[in-house]
């Protein structure tokens, strides 16, 4: 029997090397393009030219390529713009689609059905369908473009249905009606009632709607670039474009601009790690 | 307070749901009803006038042979992208629930590159593949790696897959670990009691437990492969000859480079069609296979 346990644990000894490797060659191989762009960054245009796989460029060490390509892809103008975007759009989304949920749970109004069908129903469609109209009503019709207000109410607009979904199912599961009727009780009126009983308890969700909205409002390209015309309220993914397609040349600069676009969100990710992943697992999973 | 008036009721779902109602109609409705409208009229984008021109523009979108390429292309490499997706996302997902040391550091590695744009991570790529893989084939003498794969029509299709697969099998892989861990102890227990080995059990017991993360990452790959636009943009930019615009890309031109907004709109609601009959197929397939413990 000893004999048996001690094969089984050095079967598994074996397996698990055997894993390890193969997630290590793997884990390589999803890393090394952000390895390549780390190397390249010290080195002058012409270290890289010559040899883009050497660690340390003839030329040597140099910083150079960070501060003229901040300058030249505006980066704080950019990172400013992005920040405020994502930040405001994300806090209004979840003040807003909670307070929905909140109202679409605890009746059932005819209205709120409507309204919560149809959200669930708009889930399905692609931003695609809508782009074209979108910049025809907003920019031709309304010529509201070129605002980031109106980049700011539409990331709202597109992001309410999937939030409100999730904010549903929480408060559906999580929110005890009793406790809402002893506020009720004691005097709180429904808005009162919603700030300081319901949305306390909806912390988590809040948490995961948050990652969620927020990495897809700071990465997003297409949106922003139909509604930003002009330089100065460009985001970062779309400074990172008009800058490709301006320096694509001077590669030194071109590293230098795409390490600052993903650095902003890998800082991050080192300490929101879990939080991170805890979160995008949960809202997908939904 | 009586709480059964309209009024009442009225107060309360403006109070909550009113400025959501306003924005979500603003942002979604209105747009995609406005959306079938263009497709009925000849609108260039500037011009206050919206000539009614009737069913020509879905005329010209069935006669458009670039965009019935494109779509075909984007068949294609949905197709292949979205299987290697889920069998690397799956792969991933076992080797990090096998219980070998440091998983959720592996995990928190194979999802990087979800949470960088799709512009930046296409631009990280074409050096990987312009200048790196070019000056490993020179090194090496091999032939195949010393002209980029970008310059070649099949070679940037591929390119396109192989970012795809890099950028989504992370994020897959956290809904299959999440798959991974509702399938009980007890029942993998009770398999390896009645002599199950680890393989028949993975494959008697744990997929099929399993289909429901299946369903789910099939989903999402299929509608996001079907949608490519920053990637694509970024990596290939449609060359070289246009021979790797998908159809996002080509909807995207139709209509704000070519200036032709209803007959894009209309190529749109085609893609939206063929990308949601696929979808809601595979998910009404899925649910069949579906079994519970």
């Amino acid at each position: 029997m000893d004999d048996l346990n001690a094969r089984a644990a050095r079967n598994r000894k074996i397996k698990h090397a055997v894993f390890m490797v193969l997630l290590i060659v793997l884990f390589i191989c999803f890393i090394f393009p952000f390895l390549l762009v780390l190397i390249n960054v010290f080195k002058v245009k012409g270290d890289i030219n010559s040899n883009p796989l050497a660690l340390v460029g003839s030329h040597g060490f140099t910083l150079k390529n960070f501060p003229e390509a901040m300058q030249k892809m505006n980066f704080w103008r950019s990172f400013g713009n992005s920040m405020l975007i994502t930040v405001s759009s994300t806090i209004v989304t979840i003040l807003l689609a909670s307070m929905t949920a909140y109202v679409i749970v605890r009746n059932k109004w005819k209205a709120c059905g409507a309204l919560f069908g149809l959200m669930i129903a708009s889930m399905v469609i692609p931003f695609q369908v809508l782009m074209i109209p979108l910049v025809s009503l907003y920019g031709g019709v309304l010529g509201m473009l070129n605002h980031r207000v109106t980049l700011i109410f539409m990331h709202v607009g597109f992001s309410l249905s999937m939030a409100t979904f999730m904010f549903h199912g929480a408060i559906h599961t999580n929110v005890p009606i009793a406790l809402e009727e002893a506020a009720t009780i004691d005097g709180c009126t429904k808005w009162q009632t919603y700030w300081q009983i319901v949305f306390p308890l909806l912390k988590p969700t809040i948490a995961t709607v948050a990652i969620i909205d927020a990495m897809a409002f700071w990465n997003d390209y297409l949106l922003p670039s139909l509604v930003l015309g002009r330089k100065e309220l460009y985001t970062i993914p779309i400074a990172t474009q008009v800058f490709y397609g301006t320096y694509s040349t001077d590669i030194g600069l071109v590293m230098a601009a795409l390490l600052l676009a993903m650095l902003p969100i890998l800082i991050l990710y080192l300490f929101l790690q879990r939080y991170i992943v805890e979160g995008v697992t949960s809202g997908a999973v939904k | 307070m009586n709480t059964n008036t309209m009024s009442y009721k009225l107060k309360q779902f403006m109070m909550f749901a009113g400025v959501t109602t306003f924005i979500f109609a603003a942002v979604v409705i209105v747009p995609f009803i406005y959306g079938f409208y263009l497709t009925f009229t000849s609108w260039d984008g500037v011009s206050s006038q919206k000539p009614f021109v009737g069913l020509a523009n879905y005329l010209s979108a069935f006669g458009d042979g670039a965009y019935w390429q494109a779509l075909g292309r984007t068949v294609i490499y949905s197709a292949i992208a979205v299987i290697l997706v889920n069998i690397v996302a799956f792969i991933l997902a076992f080797l990090v629930t096998s219980g070998v040391k440091g998983q959720n550091f592996f995990r928190a590695g194979f999802f990087i590159p979800n949470l960088i744009g799709g512009i930046v991570l296409g631009y990280i790529w074409k050096f990987v593949f312009n200048r790196a893989f070019v000056a490993l084939g020179n090194a090496l003498s091999v032939g195949a790696l010393s002209t980029s794969w970008l310059a070649t029509t099949n070679g940037a299709m591929l390119c396109l897959i192989i970012v795809s697969v890099w950028q989504y099998a992370g994020y897959m892989m956290l809904i299959y670990v999440a798959g991974f861990m509702s399938v009980s102890a007890d029942v993998l227990e009770a398999a390896r009691i009645d002599g199950c080995t680890n393989t028949q059990s993975i494959i008697k017991i744990s997929i099929p437990l399993m289909v429901s993360s299946f369903v789910q990452c099939l989903f999402l790959t299929i509608t996001r492969c079907f949608m490519v636009y920053d990637v694509n943009l970024s990596l290939t930019n449609g060359e070289p000859f246009n021979s790797s615009v998908m159809a996002a890309m080509h909807v995207y031109n139709q209509a704000f480079t070519y200036k032709n907004y209803g007959t894009g709109q209309a190529e749109a609601l085609i893609l939206f069609i063929v990308c949601a009959v696929v979808g809601v197929l595979q998910v009404s397939i899925g649910k069949k296979a579906e079994v519970s413990a």
